[in-house]
């Protein structure tokens, strides 16, 4: 019982590989689950904690709408609820005031960057299918696994001490994401800041040591015939991803280190008045960057992949395109990051490279988007609730990616810098990209993972409450950038009152989705429908859909062996 | 560890107590650092013992997983494709830390290439302060001194270290030995020299100039840079002695020996650091060859 797939690469046999479909095995509650060295356990540690750290996020995202609701500041000033709230001491509420409110957007960006999106899709998805996909038993080295959690958790404790001590001006850091100095150095002196540095440091560790694990488990561990030709794109593009990871965050640990020294121990890195200059920071933080956002949305394309063959009873058009697209992204990513920083005086003939070099991302971008519709051509198509989201994908990460060419220009970019069309367009692919693929991801292998089914319709309904919501919070913030409105910014004339009021209508339909979505979790919780082993039919193809739901605890003790394309 | 049915050669790791005792520790170590530097938690500033308990912590981490590890190996689990597995681990680290001294070259680079083709600045100082690399006025160390000596002791270290995993192979294991108490000496030696040349760029005031405002960033950019090598240096020499005592203890063999032979690649990517930073820091760019 171990060939699983003919030359279709259709699934044969469906029964256990070892046999034990309950967690025969898996040790007690505290080892299980503290201790851990299984990658379906870490996988689903690394969901719970993308999921509170996600709520966390979006609850913030519900301050920074709720004060751009109107004009003038509402929320964020003293005598208001979130003043009173804050004077409780709540752990984790930023503090009613304009530094409040910087704080909640870094806040916001960091957790939904670093807490949210990364672990659920590499950490979770990761952590559950690529060994599974792959047909082996386990990642490569499943102690340093757990410590990759670990760390995550370390990090985040180091986020929360961040927003609760002070910052200089205010509590917490407030400086935005993207750390800049002189504001990230003298322009905030407390704890927070070195607070906030250590915790990218422990998130980065963890990452690196993730990306090792990944590749590795890729590289090595791979099921007998399945060559690097044959692997599922969700494999390859955790694959890419990790090498961007692996690549990339040295370079801003070595840039966060160098604030940190700029800080505290006399340095003169981004001191001007010491010899230094502030652009380098730059420089240094978008060669990370830049990738970290392209970290952030490629597992997505991968996941995306698998549905829509899948619900299109389809292989993928075009699977080698398909895969070494997100390889020539992946590559591009690195020599691209210098479109952030168009308006910090570079000398011309850079802007030109650097305008030239974002628009040829477009091309691979291009062969993804066309071809999963061509995937849906002439496919049988069934409109579950994981196609609906990855089709709300197709669609709205194609809107953001539209508008990435359009700010590539540095012509238009001198305008368009700074303002709120750059929000909408990152929001688009990120926010309506990467969340809508993790969502796909999450209802493609809801069976597989907690081992019972959701409620379609309540999915469906979570999708179409989300998908409305979303579009009105940011396709009104194009309006607003053109108009000129400039992000981060806690208050804005009249003129803009209309799109921002809009926007923040838009956030409250979101957020009956996001309660959808909880209820989705109680009810499939309560009702615990018994799972299938493939609930999707012969469109799903790949290896995980071989084992019972949930997996036996240690999988493929007789490694599978794959005869042909099984993609 | 033998799991029932398994009929594959991959290792499944026995649940561990290691990654939460260490990300604790990390934890207690970034809270301790910013405890100290800067007052936090109720603690006053310049507190150290709660950063010195994450370290303790890290530490306690780091020899109780090495000693896992060491028994795993012994105990067979590190079959042929595992084996294979950590050497991919060991390699994607090391390129890991390779990328992490890119950002502290490519600060320096841009410092010490870019900045003075840059002059266009309408400010008096900066333009004075970027002219010239290294800032007009000051002192550097001679390159051909000590730092010749140790970059002449660092590829004698290399040398060694390759012995040692020469000899073990043709089972030779007095002269592995000898080959790793060498290799472990010279690193040491090295950090010795290192630590005499701070001390005389720092009471000498060697990188301070009062007519350059640009003084303060050679500084950084000279003392972060060959700080990090140097720590990289102190690990690798850890790495090393752990070595020497397995093999002391009877441990490796003349075919499974990988942990000897990843302290070796981390040696060498110590060393090929070291050279970089020589030629560019020191030599080209220390001694104003480099315009």
């Amino acid at each position: 019982m171990a060939e699983i797939a003919d030359t279709h690469g259709r699934v044969a046999h469906a029964e256990a590989h070892g046999g034990y479909g309950d967690h025969s095995g898996a040790p007690g509650f505290f080892t299980r689950w503290f201790l851990s060295t299984n990658h379906k356990d870490i996988g689903t540690l690394y969901i719970i904690f993308a999921i509170q750290a996600g709520i966390i996020g979006a609850l913030l995202s519900g301050l920074i709408r709720l004060e751009l609701m109107d004009p003038g500041v509402q929320i964020f000033v003293h005598g208001s609820w979130l003043d009173q709230i804050s004077h409780l001491g709540l752990p984790g509420v930023p503090e009613a005031s304009k530094h409040g409110y910087y704080v909640a957007v870094t806040a916001h960006a960091l957790i939904m960057i670093f807490f949210m999106v990364m672990p659920a899709m590499i950490g979770g998805f990761g952590n559950w299918f690529v060994p599974l996909m792959i047909g082996a038993p386990d990642m490569a080295f499943p102690r340093m696994n757990n410590v990759s959690f670990w760390l995550l958790v370390a990090s985040w404790i180091m986020l929360l001490v961040s927003t609760m001590v002070d910052g200089g001006p205010g509590r917490g850091f407030g400086g935005g994401w993207t750390l800049y100095p002189p504001l990230s150095t003298i322009g905030h002196i407390g704890p927070a800041m070195d607070c906030a540095i250590l915790s990218i440091h422990l998130a980065g560790a963890s990452s690196i040591l993730g990306a090792i694990n990944f590749i590795t488990t890729i590289f090595n561990m791979r099921a007998p015939g399945m060559t690097l030709h044959r692997m599922p794109l969700f494999v390859w593009s955790i694959l890419v991803t990790v090498f961007l990871l692996l690549l990339s965050l040295p370079v801003l640990a070595g840039a966060i280190t160098m604030l940190l020294t700029d800080r505290n121990f006399g340095t003169h890195f981004f001191d001007a008045a010491g010899g230094g200059d502030p652009t380098m920071f730059q420089h240094l933080f978008w060669f990370f960057g830049h990738p970290e956002v392209y970290i952030l949305i490629i597992p997505g394309f991968g996941m995306i992949s698998h549905i829509v063959s899948t619900f299109s009873r389809k292989p993928v058009f075009g699977y080698l395109a398909m895969a070494y697209a997100m390889v020539a992204i992946g590559f591009l990513g690195f020599i691209v990051w210098a479109h952030h920083m168009f308006t910090v005086g570079m000398p011309l003939n850079l802007q030109a490279y650097f305008v030239a070099a974002t628009m040829v991302i477009a091309v691979p971008t291009g062969v993804k988007v066309f071809s999963w519709i061509a995937t849906m051509w002439g496919g049988s198509i069934e409109f579950k609730t994981p196609m609906l989201w990855a089709i709300g994908f197709i669609f709205l990460f194609t809107v953001g990616g539209v508008t990435g060419v359009v700010l590539a220009n540095a012509g238009i970019d001198y305008a368009l810098h700074d303002s709120y069309y750059v929000v909408a367009h990152f929001h688009y692919v990120l926010s309506l990209g990467a969340v809508f693929a993790i969502f796909a991801g999450f209802y493609y292998w809801f069976e597989k993972m907690w081992g019972v089914r959701y409620n379609e319709a309540l999915g469906a309904a979570h999708f179409w409450i989300t998908f409305i919501g979303v579009n009105i919070v940011f396709f009104p913030q194009h309006f607003l950038g053109l108009q000129g409105m400039p992000r981060r910014s806690i208050d804005y004339p009249q003129a803009f009152y209309f799109w921002n009021h809009l926007s923040s209508i838009g956030y409250e339909i979101t957020f009956v989705g996001l309660m959808t979505f909880l209820v989705v979790l109680v009810e499939a919780a309560v009702r615990r429908r018994a799972a299938r082993a493939n609930p999707w039919g012969e469109g799903a193809t790949t290896l995980e859909w071989t084992l019972p739901s949930p997996p036996p605890f240690h999988q493929f003790n007789e490694l599978p062996v794959i005869h042909a394309e099984s993609h | 560890m033998a799991h029932e049915g398994v009929k594959h050669d991959y290792h499944l790791v026995n649940p561990s107590i290691w990654p939460l005792v260490g990300s604790a520790s990390a934890v207690l170590l970034a809270l301790g650092l910013v405890v100290g530097l800067k007052g936090i938690l109720g603690i006053p500033k310049g507190s150290w013992w709660l950063l010195a308990l994450g370290a303790i912590g890290v530490l306690w981490t780091m020899a109780g997983w090495w000693v896992d590890v060491t028994k795993e190996a012994n105990g067979g689990d590190h079959t042929k494709i595992v084996s294979i597995g950590l050497r991919y681990g060991m390699m994607l680290f090391i390129t890991s830390e390779v990328m992490f001294f890119v950002a502290w070259f490519w600060i320096f680079f841009e410092m010490a290439l870019f900045h003075h083709v840059r002059v266009g600045s309408p400010i008096d100082d900066v333009r004075t302060a970027w002219a010239s690399w290294p800032p007009k006025g000051i002192e550097v160390v001679p390159p051909l001194q000590l730092p010749l000596v140790n970059t002449i002791t660092l590829l004698l270290s290399g040398t060694t270290s390759t012995w040692a995993i020469w000899a073990l192979e043709r089972n030779d294991r007095e002269g592995a030995k000898i080959g790793l108490i060498l290799t472990i000496a010279l690193g040491m030696l090295f950090t010795f020299i290192q630590g005499y040349e701070y001390n005389h760029i720092l009471t000498e005031h060697l990188f301070y100039s009062p007519e350059s405002a640009n003084a303060g960033l050679y500084g950084s950019a000279f003392f972060m840079a060959t700080g990090f090598h140097g720590f990289h240096v102190i690990i690798g020499t850890i790495f090393l002695i752990i070595c020497l005592i397995r093999l002391m203890n009877g441990g490796f063999t003349p075919t499974k020996h990988f942990g000897l032979e990843a302290a070796s690649w981390y040696w060498q990517f110590v060393d090929v650091v070291w050279l970089f930073l020589f030629a560019f820091l020191y030599l080209i760019f220390g001694a104003g060859w480099g315009h």
